[in-house]
Order: C-alpha cells, then sequence, then structure tokens
C-alpha cells in the first residue's frame, strides 16, 4: 500500500492546521491524563482499603459455630412424625467450640494444592484488670509466624517485636486501645482473668494497631500455648483454623468443600466481607466513567477540528481525487490525522498523568489507623497506561471515521464546478 | 498510417435532476485520436464543462458509452475510475488549483507518487525535467501558493504530464489567464502535440485559441454542431 505517501499527506494538512489540531490533542492529552491519575489514586486506594481488611482476613475460615441443633430429638420420634413442631426458646446444647480433630483437619487443609497456607487460632473471651475495673476483651490465641507471613501480622505491630509472643513464654501482645487504658508500657505485666475465673500475668512485649478502633479497644494476642493455658484447656485445643488461598475467588468454593468433608462451619471472605468488594468496585467504575467521559468530550474535538479541516479543504480533496487519489486514500488521510492526534495526544495524556502521580504520590496523608502509610496511596500498575492508550485510540479513530468518510465522499466534481 | 483512438464516447446523454430535470448533454458521439489537439467550443452554458467531466471519468451519471484506450468505463468501481485517472488522463483546471500544503515540486510529483511507476528519485528527476521543459524550474522550491496565476497553470500542466498521460483534458486552461500568459500556455500545448505527439482536449471559447488547433468540437445547448 502507499502508506508512505498518505502520511506525507496527512502530515502536510496536520501541520497546515497545527494549532487547532493542538488544541484537539491537549483536550485527548487532558482527559487521558485525568483519566491515569485518577485510576491509579482510586486503586492506590483500593490496595490500602484491601490491605486494611481483606489481606488480613483468612479467605476460608473453619471453625465451630454455637447453635441449636437443627436436629431436635421431637424431630426423631417416630410418634410426632405427622405433627406440627412449635416448641420455642431451644437452648444450644455443648457448647463445645473446639475443633474435634483439627490436627487432622490441618493436614488436610496443607495437602490441598489451593491452599497456600494456614494458621490455627484460638479466641478467648477475657477481663483486662487494671486496678480496680475489669475491661472486658479477648485474647486470640496466634502462630506469630504463620500469622505475619499470612495475614501480615508484624506489619501492624506499633511497637514491639511481634515473634516475642513466641520467644518469651507467658507473653501478651495488647491492641493499642487497650494499652492505653491499661496505661501498659512494653515490659510490664498486666493481669488477664479468664471466663472461667482464672488469672493470669502475662507479660507486655508489643503493641498492635489495625486500624479499626473497634477492635483495638479490646483485642490481644497471645501464643495459641498461652492462649490454652488461659482457657485451662489441653494442647491440643483450636477454635479457628484460618486458610489463605492462592486464589481468593476459589473461596466460596473451597469453604463449601470443606464443611461438607470436616464436619465443620466454614465461612469464606466474601460471605464475610460482602460489601468491601462493591466498595472496590465502585471507587474502579467511577474513574472509568470519569476518563471515557472525559474522553468522549476530547473526541468531540477531534470530530470539530476535522469537520472544519475538510471543510477548509474541499478543494485539496477535489485535486486529489481528481489526479488519481480514489475515495480510500482520502479517508485513510483523514482517519490518520485523527490516530496522529489521538497518539499524541495519548502519549503526552500517559506521560502527564503520570507526573500528576507522582506528584499525589507526594502529598502527605497520615492516619492513625493506618500506621505504615504517609503519602497518598498511587497504583501505578501498566495496565492502566495500557487502557489509557487504548481508549485514547478507540476514542480518536471513532471520532475520525464518519469525519474521514465525509472526505472520502467529496464530489470533486461540485467543487470543481463551484467556483 | 491509421492512428489509434484514444477515447471515444457514444451517445452519451446527461440530464441534471435539481430542480427539474432538465438534459444537457444529448446524444454527445465524438471521437480522439492518438496526437490530435482538439478543441471544444461553444456558448457558456451550452455544457462543455459537463461533457469534460464525463470524459474525464469524474462524473459517472450519464447514459452511454465512454471508452478509455479502448477499455468501456460502464461499470468500474471508483477506485478503477481513480486509477485510470491517475494513469492515463492529465488534467488542467480554468483555476489553478495546486495543493497549497506542498512545494511545487510536490505538487508536480504526487500523481507519480501515487502511481508508483518509479521511484521517488527518478520522479523528482522527472518533475525537473517538465518543470524545466515549462520554463518554471526555478519554482520548484518555492510552495504553491507564493506563484502567480501563470506560474501556476503552468505547474498545473506540469503535473499532468508527469505519468506521461494518454490524453491532457483542459477545461478553459487559459480562460483566466491575461493575453501574455494565455499564449504562453497555448503555445505548450501546441508544443506537446508536436514534439511528443500528446493528445489533447481542451474547452475553451477563445476563438483565436480553437482556430490554431488540429478540430474543433462546436457545441450548443447540449449538442455537437460541427
Ligand atoms: N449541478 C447542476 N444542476 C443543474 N444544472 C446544472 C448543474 N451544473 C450545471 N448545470 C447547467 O448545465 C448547463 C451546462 O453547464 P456547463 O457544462 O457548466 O456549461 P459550460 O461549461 O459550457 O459553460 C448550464 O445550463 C448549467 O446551468
Ligand atoms: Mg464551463
Amino acid at each position: 500500500m502507499n502508506l508512505k505517501l498518505i502520511a506525507e499527506i496527512a502530515k502536510a494538512l496536520l501541520l497546515a492546521r497545527w494549532r487547532q489540531s493542538l488544541v484537539a490533542a491537549v483536550g485527548v492529552t487532558f482527559s487521558i491524563a485525568m483519566f491515569i491519575a485518577l485510576l491509579g489514586f482510586m486503586n492506590g486506594l483500593n490496595g490500602l482499603l484491601d490491605g486494611l481488611m481483606l489481606n488480613r482476613t483468612p479467605h476460608v475460615r473453619l471453625y465451630n459455630d454455637i447453635q441449636p441443633n437443627p436436629n431436635q430429638p421431637v424431630n426423631q420420634s417416630e410418634a410426632y412424625k405427622g405433627g406440627h413442631n412449635f416448641i420455642q426458646s431451644i437452648k444450644s446444647s455443648g457448647g463445645r467450640v473446639s475443633l474435634y480433630n483439627n490436627a487432622a483437619i490441618m493436614q488436610a487443609v496443607k495437602a490441598d494444592p489451593r491452599v497456600l497456607g494456614l494458621a490455627p487460632k484460638i479466641s478467648a473471651p477475657v477481663l483486662y484488670n487494671a486496678g480496680t475495673i475489669d475491661i472486658t476483651g479477648t485474647v486470640s490465641g496466634i502462630e506469630v509466624a504463620a500469622e505475619s507471613r499470612l495475614f501480615a501480622f508484624a506489619d501492624y505491630m506499633s511497637a514491639g517485636k511481634a515473634i516475642d509472643l513466641k520467644n518469651v513464654s507467658n507473653s501478651i501482645i495488647l491492641g493499642q486501645g487497650v494499652a492505653n487504658k491499661l496505661l501498659a508500657e512494653i515490659g510490664d505485666v498486666v493481669q488477664v482473668t479468664t471466663s472461667k475465673g482464672e488469672q493470669l500475668p502475662l507479660k507486655v512485649v508489643g503493641f498492635y494497631q489495625s486500624g479499626m478502633k473497634a477492635q483495638d479497644d479490646v483485642q490481644s494476642y497471645a501464643s495459641i500455648a498461652t492462649a490454652q493455658k488461659l482457657l485451662g484447656e489441653a494442647n491440643n485445643y483450636i477454635t479457628d483454623i484460618q486458610v489463605k488461598l492462592y486464589d481468593l475467588t476459589q473461596a466460596p468454593a473451597v469453604a463449601k468443600e470443606y464443611a461438607q468433608r470436616f464436619q465443620v462451619d466454614a465461612v469464606d471472605i466474601q460471605t464475610a466481607n460482602a460489601d468491601f468488594e462493591t466498595g472496590s468496585s465502585v471507587r474502579s467504575l467511577i474513574s472509568y466513567v470519569v476518563g471515557v467521559v472525559l474522553l468522549i468530550v476530547a473526541g468531540f474535538g477531534i470530530y470539530n477540528i476535522l469537520n472544519m479541516m475538510i471543510y477548509e479543504k474541499m478543494d485539496t480533496i477535489a485535486i486529489l481525487k481528481a489526479t488519481g487519489f480514489s475515495g480510500s486514500d482520502v479517508r485513510k488521510v483523514f482517519l490518520g490525522i485523527a490516530i496522529t492526534i489521538g497518539i499524541l495526544g495519548g502519549l503526552a495524556g500517559l506521560i502527564f498523568g503520570f507526573l500528576v502521580s507522582l506528584l499525589i504520590d507526594q502529598v502527605p496523608f497520615t492516619t492513625a489507623s493506618l500506621p505504615t502509610v504517609t503519602t497518598y496511596p498511587i497504583d501505578y500498575n501498566p495496565i492502566y497506561y495500557a487502557i489509557g492508550l487504548l481508549f485514547s485510540l478507540i476514542t480518536t479513530y471513532l471520532a475520525g471515521v464518519f469525519p474521514a468518510r465525509k472526505a472520502s465522499r467529496v464530489d470533486p466534481v461540485v467543487i470543481i464546478r463551484g467556483k | 498510417m491509421m492512428q489509434k483512438t484514444v477515447l471515444q464516447s457514444e451517445h452519451i446523454n446527461k440530464y441534471f435532476r435539481d430542480p427539474v430535470k432538465v438534459q444537457v448533454l444529448k446524444d454527445i458521439t465524438i471521437s480522439v485520436n492518438q496526437g490530435e489537439f482538439v478543441a471544444v467550443t461553444g456558448k457558456s452554458g451550452c455544457g462543455k464543462s459537463t461533457l469534460l467531466y464525463i470524459l474525464s471519468t469524474m462524473d459517472t451519471d450519464y447514459e452511454g458509452d465512454l471508452r478509455i484506450d479502448g477499455d468501456l468505463m460502464l461499470g468500474k468501481t471508483e477506485p478503477q475510475l481513480a486509477k485510470i485517472r491517475n494513469e492515463k488522463i492529465g488534467f488542467v483546471f480554468q483555476f489553478h488549483y495546486l495543493l497549497n500544503e506542498f512545494s511545487v515540486l510536490k505538487n508536480v510529483m504526487l500523481p507519480g507518487l501515487k502511481l508508483r511507476k518509479l521511484s521517488e528519485e527518478e520522479l523528482k528527476h522527472k518533475a525537473m525535467e517538465r518543470l524545466k521543459m515549462l520554463g518554471i524550474e526555478a519554482m520548484a522550491p518555492k510552495m504553491a501558493y507564493r506563484l502567480s496565476g501563470g506560474e501556476k497553470q503552468r505547474v498545473a500542466i506540469a503535473r499532468a504530464l508527469i505519468n506521461d498521460p494518454l490524453i491532457i483534458m483542459g477545461d478553459e486552461p487559459t480562460g483566466n489567464l491575461d493575453k501574455k500568459n494565455g499564449d504562453i500556455v497555448f503555445d505548450l500545448f501546441k508544443q506537446l502535440c508536436e514534439e511528443f505527439n500528446q493528445t489533447l482536449l481542451i474547452v475553451t471559447h477563445d476563438q483565436t485559441f480553437a482556430e490554431n488547433t488540429h478540430r474543433i468540437i462546436e457545441m450548443e445547448d447540449g449538442r455537437i454542431i460541427g
């Protein structure tokens, strides 16, 4: 094909109207830059909020729920088979929250190829004793290494070292809120009373700040062994198994399967945090919508300049056609102009978008709940840049198609006769 | 020796339907042989331009047969007709239609670049030769819009010649020039015909111009009268 010649003609026309072309290109630049900056910022926020919660939440959690036996004795009785059971206020029986045979379960789960890892956990309701007042709370018994690896436990330590939980016997990491109320410092010993009335002195080795105040005001962490001691249970006592998968989307299926297989309760992350995903996708949607709207506006800019150019260059089109250029050659010339504006404007937009992102990345952003974050979060995922460029090409192509078709249909006889 | 027929039209009728249906060309049958210099004359409004647009394949809305180089134009697609214009027809308009975005040299080269028979270097050389022949080689690097009317028309002739066309058509090519420049253009046509056996079909209402050609086709009210 004669692409070189077409490109040469397109370039000449573009340069003859470079001011308007520049304005059209700047329109594209602006919208792509906004699109990139917005998407990077929104997704940076998404990542931050995901980290705040999703990363620390097990994909599947196995536990024993306390609930009344759905298979009540009256239902099993032959005599009342045809009757209607209206017995109310049934109580839960045998509050056995321990996972039975948990060692075997953990072994089976670990062997599952979909599983990235697991961390056992014990939840123990306690009272923190501070002088004459007691503060209600929970101590979670955790395997600190697994917890850090899978759920970023160590990242949220506001003081002390997470691993001391394992190295120091009878130690505790206090929630920041709890520590404030107890006026505790690292190295202090706090008294903890379990729900069964036993009291235990525990050494404070660190503070933990999750970012959620309601949680930090009640939650503390101890090792599995310490928690078992707190509860007066044997060393095979576990209340939860937290599972992290390679692929988060498999969680519902895996939860269902495990509930069946191990005869336990299992909840997946999607069910446990249903509204969270919605927030993320709404933020992404907003950035795409804003970007597309801006691009449509820019597209109209290109459409206008091309229409104007075609109107002004009727003579040129007529001569080209009279001297042997076909309608499709003419169409390619004007499409070439549109796409050139799109590519140049789009690339400049990517660069400006990147610069704006860098700028936002410098803006200080400190919040008590996010100790590791100091500036606004930005996601520099190259995918957004690829999408931005693709969008600018699609818009300019669409903006160029109709004017270019109009140009290709110019009847040279009408133009030449019109003189 | 029998000269070959370059252009032939048989019973061409043309109607304009806007605002009412009027017939502007009536049963036009002409043929032009290789090497002929033919003038088409007639009063203003008799249909000369309309005929020329049909003969040059730009207007396809007509009845009758048109053959160029023995090839029937009826039923050809738009790109095929564009290729024929590019290869076989050189057109010179009354108003000097040059592309203002390009230099004189590029203007002359463009139809050649489209045809792609010669390399860009060869084309440049050929274009310079044509410009030299027309006495305007000094203008080559200038932008087209900087030229005077007479110069522009000579550039247009150079452009028409670049692909060695079968026939050159002109619609009152001297109509917008003063006497001196008009004479220059006419002499150029004459020279092309005599020295290079170039076929020419030129519409004019300049009587002296017409009388100096080989043959005059006179039109009146859409008909050929002689
Ligand atoms: N687009 C058109 N619609 C209707 N009538 C037209 C159109 N173009 C030209 N005509 C008419 O056709 C006739 C021939 O025009 P034209 O070929 O330009 O004559 P000439 O070139 O001999 O002066 C004139 O009467 C003119 O008014
Ligand atoms: Mg006319």
